[in-house]
């Protein structure tokens, strides 16, 4: 199944190694080879193009088992490939819940049968999700599980947070209490960022202050405990001070943002587009900014697309009705490159580190993400960072719901390789 | 004029001042034996209620049927909607059925900007969720324009719970377009934070704003609202922000008074205050059906002369 190829002249970039510079790379029996392998390989001429680490998503929603209308694991890495990733984190609000290893092992296996992409479930912390009891997250990390969360919702009691924290630190590897951040009470039944322009739309608002009161109360408890959280996609300015705070201070946090909170802002919303209602809602031109600065410095680890595919006619609803979230596989390295590398926001590296190396090593993921040394399994993608392409459907995910449709896009990808075998070549999904 | 109603931020001032005007020459109709003009003959008009409205459908009913347009009423209950179609669905099927206008009332903000991408018809907000009721915003402006003689410089004081009401924001634009001075009274859960910046003035202090009123604008409070902690009780609710006979004692004499209805009254009007000659309600009803023929006629581009 693994070729053997060598890929002449792409600019390698790598920051594990700290290599940034034109080389050829060798790829044999699954994993990057010495330069006495190249002999009879397959020749890619990749002069102009940049060679990386396979990107890896901490955050995806791939819908299976139970939501099979709006994309499957098979689909869902099928995109993944395609924007250039080689590991996904699958979130646990499947149905059933992954709240127990059978759903974990099921993920798994769908994955490894699709073989399009690595998949690392990641368990829930509450059983079902209802914020009443843990889930038993032994037998989950027991069967892979590295990361835990509730995405969508806040775990709902200091109390419960508390305990999730502490009780992982009962584990022989490092285990991650990952929290959507955002306080219940003040988000009821709100639709978009609470602010001037929800107030003239007429939609009822999500606060700034309902993130900021989240983000420092599963900071304090952080902090009390020594547990190790990691925040999902930041929205706020606020937010980031508050963890930029905490880290020089010691607390063992990370913090990731979606591309669209790096792009988009809550005045986009005056179509009431329902492509662009997220939770956490997109924020002020102000808050953008600071995310990005965040990316920059580091306080904000990890670029995750929050991939949350939905079907046609979920979305084509009222604004109110429809449901939140955009898919963000199959853009995210072109977004990234676009909105950060390009303007000189951040080098080509830090994107590369926030878009694999970080999310590889918050996920245990020791097979990405990781040095492009001889040895190492070949997980890659090779990209044209100067390719100009206008995003429109269909989309390799089963899903339309882009935020991005419309925009037009710097950078894309031309192959992605998982263990050494071509998931994308030519740009276009293998298989 | 656009070829849609959405939101007052659509209108300038010369537009609101050309439906009016307009409004003005069908009022007389409504006064006829036969109130009945062949302007739009031939032209079909869906009311597309999917939340519940008695006097606004009748009163678009009513404007539509004065002017000679066949009129389909489509409600929630008992429709197709109740069995679960979609709202894109409903508009394509009201398309293939050759509306020429859709009235549309829903509680989801925006549906009617949303439906303006999925049919050829013109639309017409009937009132969207917590967003915008632009055709009461303009029977309102009609009402004050008629009686005070002039809508610039006008004093109004908004009374209630802006933050849920449509008739509000209409109403502020509006106003503010017409070059009007707006205040905003009522409890701050219950003002928009960013109320300033519609250009309105927000006021906490009933008493202090009466006195200088030329319109005082009476919202409806919802029970609903203190049960989600916006105010503490009805009772409170009414001592601190309910027209009460002493306020409306307060106001100039050619204040008028004027409320979009439903009222509750005892909670944020008092019933005799209703009922004063400073009242204008009635007559916003009988104004809204003189209005709304005027929208459908400029939209629709009904002939001047079948107007007469």
């Amino acid at each position: 199944m693994s070729e053997r190829v060598v890929i002449l002249g792409a600019r390698v970039v790598d920051p594990v190694s700290g290599t940034d510079d034109v080389r050829d790379v060798v790829v044999a029996d699954g994993r990057i080879a010495g330069p006495e392998a190249a002999d009879g390989a397959e020749r890619i001429d990749a002069e102009g193009l940049v060679l990386a680490p396979g990107l890896v998503d901490l955050h995806a929603h791939l819908r299976e088992p139970g939501d099979e209308h709006k994309e499957t694991v098979e689909t869902g890495t099928r995109a993944a490939a395609a924007g250039g990733f080689t590991a996904v984190a699958a979130m646990a609000n499947t149905v059933p819940v992954t709240d127990h290893a059978a759903i974990v092992h099921e993920v798994r296996d769908l994955a490894a049968a699709a073989g399009l992409a690595d998949v690392f479930p990641v368990g829930a912390i509450t059983t079902g999700l209802a914020g009443e009891t843990l889930a038993e997250m032994g037998e989950m990390v027991d069967a892979g599980v590295r990361v835990f969360s509730d995405d969508g919702r806040s775990v709902p009691t200091a109390r419960l947070l508390r305990n999730a924290l502490v009780y992982a630190t009962a584990f022989p590897v490092e285990v991650v209490i990952a929290e959507h951040a955002e306080d219940a009470s003040l988000v009821e039944d709100g639709h978009m960022h609470e602010g001037a322009v929800s107030a003239s739309l007429g939609l009822a608002g999500r606060p700034a202050a309902a993130e900021e009161i989240a983000v420092a109360r599963d900071l304090a408890i952080a902090r009390a405990t020594g547990g190790r959280l990691h925040l999902c996609h930041l929205s706020t300015a606020r937010a980031v001070d508050l963890v930029r705070r905490a880290k020089t201070e010691g607390v063992r946090v990370t913090a990731e943002v979606t591309p669209h909170h790096l792009t988009f802002t809550d005045e986009d919303l005056r179509t009431y587009d329902t492509h662009l209602k997220m939770n956490p809602p997109l924020r002020t031109a102000e808050d953008r900014e600071a995310l990005r600065a965040g990316v920059a410095d580091g306080t904000i680890d990890v670029i995750a697309t929050d991939h949350a595919p939905h079907a046609v006619e979920e979305k084509e609803a009222e604004f109110d009705r429809s449901p939140p979230g955009t898919i963000g596989l199959e853009t995210a390295l072109a977004v990234v490159l676009t909105e950060l590398v390009h303007p000189g926001v951040i080098p080509l590296a830090r994107a590369i580190d926030a878009l694999s190396v970080a999310p590889a090593r918050i996920l245990r993921a020791a097979d990405h993400g990781g040095a492009l040394d001889p040895g190492r399994p070949a997980n890659l993608v090779l990209f044209d960072p100067g390719d100009t392409w206008t995003v429109e459907p269909p989309f390799v995910s089963k899903a339309r719901n882009s935020a991005f449709t419309g925009r037009t896009l710097r950078g894309r990808v031309r192959a992605t390789m998982l263990r050494g075998a071509f998931t994308v070549a030519d740009g276009k999904p293998t298989r | 004029m656009n070829d849609h109603l959405l939101s007052m931020h659509d209108l300038t001032a010369a537009d609101v001042v050309r439906i009016l005007d307009t409004a003005e020459s069908f009022r007389e109709v409504g006064t006829r034996v036969i109130k009945k003009v062949p302007a739009l003959r031939g032209r079909t008009v869906v009311n597309l209620f999917l939340e519940n409205s008695t006097r606004t459908r009748i009163s678009f009913e009513l404007a539509a049927k004065r002017l000679s347009a066949d009129v389909i009423n489509f409600s929630a209950s008992g429709s197709s909607v109740a069995k679960g179609e979609s709202l894109k669905d409903t508009a394509l099927t009201l398309q293939a059925m050759g509306a020429d206008a859709i009235v549309i009332r829903h509680s989801s903000s925006g549906s009617p900007l949303q439906l303006t991408r999925w049919v050829d018809a013109h639309v017409l907000n009937a009132g969207d969720g917590t967003h915008e009721h632009p055709t009461q915003a303009l029977l309102d402006l009609y009402t004050m324009r008629e009686k005070l003689g002039h809508l610039e410089g006008l004093r109004v004081a908004i009374v209630g719970d802006v933050l849920h009401s449509r008739v509000a924001r209409s109403l502020s634009v509006g106003l503010v377009t017409m070059g009007a001075d707006v205040t905003l009274v009522g409890p701050p859960t219950l003002i928009p934070p960013d109320a300033p910046g519609w250009g309105v003035h927000v006021s906490y202090d009933i008493d202090g704003v009466i006195p200088k009123l030329d319109v005082v604008y009476v919202l409806r409070v919802q029970r609903e609202r203190q049960r989600l902690e916006y105010f503490p009780s009805v009772r409170e609710y009414a001592r601190l922000f309910g027209l009460s006979r002493r306020r409306a004692a307060m106001l100039p004499e050619h204040a008028l008074i004027m409320h979009p209805g439903p009222m509750n009254r005892g909670v944020e009007i008092d019933s005799d205050v209703a009922d004063q000659p400073a009242s204008v309600i009635e007559e916003q009803v009988t104004n809204g059906i003189a209005v709304r023929m005027a929208l459908l006629f400029l939209l629709l581009g009904g002939r001047r002369e079948d107007a007469a």
